[in-house]
């Protein structure tokens, strides 16, 4: 398939850049002086648990081991978020050069973009950028003449959710069962096939490219002081314009819909299935680590959308894309999911929804994963914020109990 | 890949919890504060391991002291101070110091929602259910009070209940995904018969392409069974068919007890690990009303003579005809998960297996001839029982070639459990029951056939008669008080040489077959021990790279860590600790016995004067005593 380069404008991730620029530069600095960068930077990860990622690399740097691993976590399997395609199409070199640099930083020869199932259009393309890359001597063997080798392969996921979860990755890409491990130890120190290893959104890449060339206190100028540099939101939903659009950290939901021409708006879930449903009143929370973090999936939903279907829809989902291990998320979600059919029938009392959110609360705490540990959040948010129309279901009797 | 594809797919091996790398912690201890105690644990202790070291208890369901870590039914979290979630304990490695709470009210009330979610798709009452008095997850539903099902309880059966495995028996319907089962196919066992397969939560064990059980290469060994907490694995029960044959006055109904469960019945009425009850038993299994007792250890005596004069012959051949063609090391064929094992994984070894039957079932073949000649008695009334310790043992007395009797050489195989309740249900307490001995013909045998319970003790069996028959000295000469240490302890893979100086005369027993033992002379005799199929893996993986164990004569194999002390049909729990204790009520029951070599029982010296008058191997033996195995391989239409 061919790719059709729309001019995007942004002010940190589509802001200009060269191919190879920020291979060249970091080859020329030492890992200590990019790792700085980094630090100053305050850059986040952007695959939604937003973990510095400066900690995350000197850590993985400090490892000592014959081998290391950097892999580019493109699964994006969170609903409604569709960002990472539109980098890895339109914008490889911000991701690969980012690789390189991450290799480089940590000690790492071998790079692996672990690609979403449903992604394998892309592969084609992406193996060509790549290709293009060893002709430029950006990847393979002796990269620059610096002595450094790093290369970049790319292996499939088979569509499920949980592998995302970056130590589930890692026991997908071993062959086993996409299942979360315990943690600590982490990938830092006991990753792929046991060694030190990092787990970076695509996204996240993208703004390490921009960070060596342009600098941390450049990035920093961007966004707020816990969030800094700018985020990319997949916006999905009852709007004139979905899309990705880049906006700095900082942005309010207001704002968000106002750019995007959304009307009659009725409750936004900030950060897919597994994040928070904000109701009209919420509408001036600002996205940022701060206050609403998210990993950029934006869903608007206007007035005639019926909130129940939509947390039906999300229990669903995570009733079948529960790894199954850990019992929490296992069979929790099927209570919750049972609870938001019977509130659908008419039939649940209030003492028993109270029992499923005191679930809830179990589970953010005790389960395995991040998956087990955020599924509950719409429930606990949606029963909480939209209390009417569980009572249009004609639960809880006249008395409104 | 490091080797990935050779050995079996690993579960959760990768997840297990790794001392940290720094080399300037390592041996090092950090102090920890738990519960507001502060303590000081080696560095890498794990939260659930420093709290039962400082009796603090944390309630467990996945965890197991065998097993790998899981860390996934979630019951024994705790709260660690900074930390956004509640900690698995039983996976967390200290490597600094943090503080920990075990008990909080968002721990308790974590721990109950998780009982609640459990309970939720538990099928069930717990009075219908093997388990019942026995099961982790009741115990933790009364611990923590559960007196109402919270989010509800299935009313239907999800799964039917599969029942084609002559040795084990899978109620899906009661797992609660803790994978224990899962972990000790793959990781203890390295057979891999069972594994997760579905997605979200119709996740659940099954077995390749869910093929019932009794069609895939399940070895029987039943150790799944011994680490299940509830009652969704257990073994094939046949008791009821076997108190209606005690019932029944014309049939005439005998046992054989095995060592192994004698060791260790005591535990299932409330003894401490490591007592035997072996007379008592004797007593007890009269009073229930079986017709005879017999002691299994008689043909584990039978078992070395004839499988020692089986190995004497392969190794004549080999050393002193020069025939290339024998199969060497001969490999012991007593127990049955092993052999099921060999003939699934390694089919182009069977001729090394010796063709000695198994001490159960020379016993089943020679109560209904040579017992029933003697005793007047039509074999078709003998119903010919086992107890053993052991779930493959169920397997094996229903392998179609089990029947050179003309009859089905052993009617029924019971676990240790099993008799126990049988026991309890006659309303014996048996730890207060008189002594008796064995009945006759058979009468009391010697501490080698003993030993057999534990790793080790058929090749120590085997030692203490074969250096008496090739040098004609006294084995207590070699081994002070003919003690065989080196081929004992739990250790997974044990090794051993046996240099021949000096030979003897030939025995009569075995004069017929070989003129003399010049030819071993100067030779050194190698063998091994190996416990647990996972090690016995590694041996077959060795001996097929023409490794150190390729040059063995005789290797012993058991299926069960620990030996048949450890096997699948013995009282839960198990752990190595309890395993210890069997062995050394195994190997203190032989001490305390004055014959203790095989060859030394009176009655089996008799029983080759009187009716195996060919000799060891010979033809009447050979028909009797000896079977073949089959090829099955992996693949299984
Ligand atoms: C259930 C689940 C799904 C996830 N899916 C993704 C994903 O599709 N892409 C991603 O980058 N991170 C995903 N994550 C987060 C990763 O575990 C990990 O935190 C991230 O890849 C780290 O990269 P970052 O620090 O650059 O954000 C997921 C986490 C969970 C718990
Ligand atoms: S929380 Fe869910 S996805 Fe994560 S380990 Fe537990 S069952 Fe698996």
């Amino acid at each position: 398939m061919t790719i059709t380069k729309t001019k995007r404008t942004g002010s940190v991730i589509f802001s200009e850049y060269k191919s190879g620029e920020s291979i060249k530069k970091a080859l020329s600095l030492k890992r200590d002086d990019i790792l700085f960068e980094m630090r100053t930077s305050k850059l986040k990860g952007r695959g939604g648990a937003g973990f510095p990622t400066a900690t995350k690399w000197m850590l993985a740097a400090a490892s000592i081991s014959k081998e290391k691993f950097v892999i580019c976590n493109a699964d994006e399997g969170e609903p409604g978020t569709f960002k990472d395609r539109v980098l890895l199409l339109e914008y490889p070199e911000l991701v690969m050069d980012g690789m390189v640099v991450a290799g480089y930083t940590i000690g790492a020869e071998k790079g692996i973009i672990y690609l979403r199932g449903e992604y394998e259009y892309m592969i084609q393309s992406l193996e060509d950028y790549l290709e293009n890359m060893r002709r430029e001597n950006l990847l393979g063997n002796n990269i620059l003449q610096t002595g450094f080798n790093f290369d970049v392969s790319i292996r499939m996921g088979s569509g499920a959710y949980v592998c995302g979860e970056e130590t589930a990755l890692i026991e997908s890409l071993e062959g086993q069962r996409g299942e979360a491990r315990n943690k600590p130890p982490y990938p830092v120190n006991t990753g792929f096939l046991g060694r030190p290893t990092i787990v970076n959104n695509v996204e996240t890449l993208c703004a390490v490219s921009h960070i060596v060339v342009k600098g941390g206190e450049w990035f920093k100028t961007y966004g707020t002081d816990k969030s800094t540099g700018s985020k990319l939101f997949s916006i999905s939903g009852d709007c004139k314009y979905p899309g990705v659009y880049e906006l700095p950290w900082g942005t309010s939901i207001n704002e968000l819909l106002d750019k995007v021409g959304a009307s009659h708006t009725k409750a936004v879930q900030v950060g897919g299935a597994s994040g928070i449903c904000l109701s009209k009143n919420e509408f001036d929370r600002k996205l940022s680590f701060e206050d609403v973090p998210t990993g950029g999936s934006i869903m608007i939903f206007n007035e005639t959308r019926d909130m129940i279907k939509i947390l039906k829809n999300y229990m669903e989902f995570f009733v079948e894309e529960s790894c199954g291990q850990c019992t929490p998320c296992r069979i929790g979600n099927k209570k919750l999911l049972e609870g938001v059919k019977m509130i659908e029938e008419g039939t649940i009392t209030y003492s028993y929804l109270k029992s499923l959110r005191e679930l809830g609360h179990t589970m953010q705490v005790a389960s395995k994963c991040g998956l087990g540990q955020s599924s509950p959040n719409s429930f606990i948010s949606i029963t909480e914020k939209f209390k009417d129309e569980i009572f249009r279901y004609g639960n809880g009797g006249n008395n409104g109990k | 890949m490091e080797n990935k594809d050779f050995r079996a797919p690993l579960s959760q091996k990768a997840h297990t919890v790794e001392k940290p790398a720094e080399p300037n912690q390592i041996g090092g201890t950090v102090s920890v504060e738990i519960n507001e105690k502060k303590i000081s644990v080696p560095l890498g202790t794990t939260i659930l391991e420093a709290c039962r070291q400082n009796q603090i208890h944390i309630p467990t369901l996945c965890y197991h002291d065998d097993l790998c870590i899981a860390g996934v039914c979630r019951i024994c979290v705790v709260e660690v101070e900074g930390m956004r979630t509640l900690q698995a304990s039983c996976a967390f490695p200290i490597t600094a110091p943090i503080k920990i709470k075990t008990s909080t009210s968002l721990v308790r009330k974590a721990r109950r929602d998780i009982i609640d979610l459990m309970l939720s798709e538990h099928y069930g009452e717990c009075y219908s259910c093997v388990k019942n008095g026995n099961c982790e997850l009741q115990n933790l539903a009364k611990e923590y009070g559960v007196d109402s099902y919270k989010f509800g309880h299935v009313k239907e059966p999800l799964f039917e209940i599969d029942e084609s495995s002559y040795s084990v028996v899978r109620d899906m319907t009661k797992c609660i995904m803790c994978k224990r089962c899962v972990r000790t196919c793959i990781d203890l066992q390295e057979v891999g018969v069972l594994e997760a397969v579905g997605r979200g939560h119709e996740t659940h064990i099954s077995t390749f392409m869910d093929k019932p059980l009794g069609e895939v290469i399940c070895i029987n060994c039943g150790q799944c069974i011994n680490r299940c907490p509830t009652g969704a694995l257990h073994a094939q029960d046949p008791s009821d068919v076997v108190w209606s044959a005690i019932d029944d006055p014309n049939k005439h109904v005998v046992i054989q007890t095995a060592p192994s469960p004698r060791a260790a019945i005591g535990e299932e009425f409330g003894l401490e690990a490591g007592h035997s009850l072996t007379q008592e038993l004797n007593t007890a299994l009269k009073r229930i009303g079986f017709d005879a007792v017999f002691d299994t250890n008689f043909t584990a005596d039978l078992t070395i003579i004839e499988e020692g004069t089986e190995l004497i012959l392969r190794l004549y051949k080999a050393l002193a005809e020069n025939d290339k063609s024998v199969a060497l090391p001969q490999f012991t064929s007593c127990s049955p998960g092993w052999v099921k094992y060999l003939e699934h994984f390694f089919p182009e070894y069977i001729n090394n297996l010796s063709s000695a039957k198994s001490p159960q079932q020379m016993f089943g073949a020679l109560i209904k001839t040579f017992y029933a000649e003697k005793s007047g008695i039509n074999p078709e009334d003998i119903v010919s029982v086992a107890v053993m310790p052991c779930s493959a043992k169920k397997f094996e007395c229903n392998r179609p070639e089990m029947q050179d009797s003309g009859y089905k050489d052993v009617d029924f195989g019971l676990t240790t459990r099993e008799l126990a309740k049988m026991i309890r249900e006659a309303g014996i307490y048996l730890p207060e029951m008189p002594k008796t001995h064995f009945d006759s013909p058979f009468g009391d045998a010697s501490g080698a056939g003993l030993i057999f319970g534990a790793t080790g003790g058929v090749m120590e069996a085997a030692i203490r008669t074969i250096i008496e028959f090739v040098t004609g000295d006294k084995t207590e000469d070699v081994f002070e008080n003919a003690n065989v240490i080196p081929v004992r302890g739990f250790d997974g893979i044990k090794y051993l040489e046996i240099p021949i100086t000096e030979v003897g005369e030939v025995p009569d027993l075995i004069k017929h077959l070989i003129p003399d033992w010049n030819w071993l002379k100067g030779v050194t005799i190698k063998a091994a021990v190996v416990h647990g199929t996972a090690n016995a893996k590694k041996v077959m993986e060795d001996i097929i790279a023409g490794g150190k164990f390729s040059g063995c004569h005789f290797i012993e194999f058991m299926a069960c860590p620990g030996g048949c002390l450890g096997g699948g049909g013995q009282p839960i729990p198990t752990n190595e600790e309890i395993r210890k204790k069997r062995a050394q009520a195994i190997y203190a029951e032989d001490e305390s016995l004055e014959i203790r070599k095989s060859h030394e029982n009176p009655n089996i010296v008799r029983i080759y004067k009187e009716y195996l008058k060919d000799g060891p191997c010979g033809h009447k033996s050979h028909k009797l005593l000896h079977t073949q195995y089959i090829k099955r391989g992996k693949y299984i239409a």
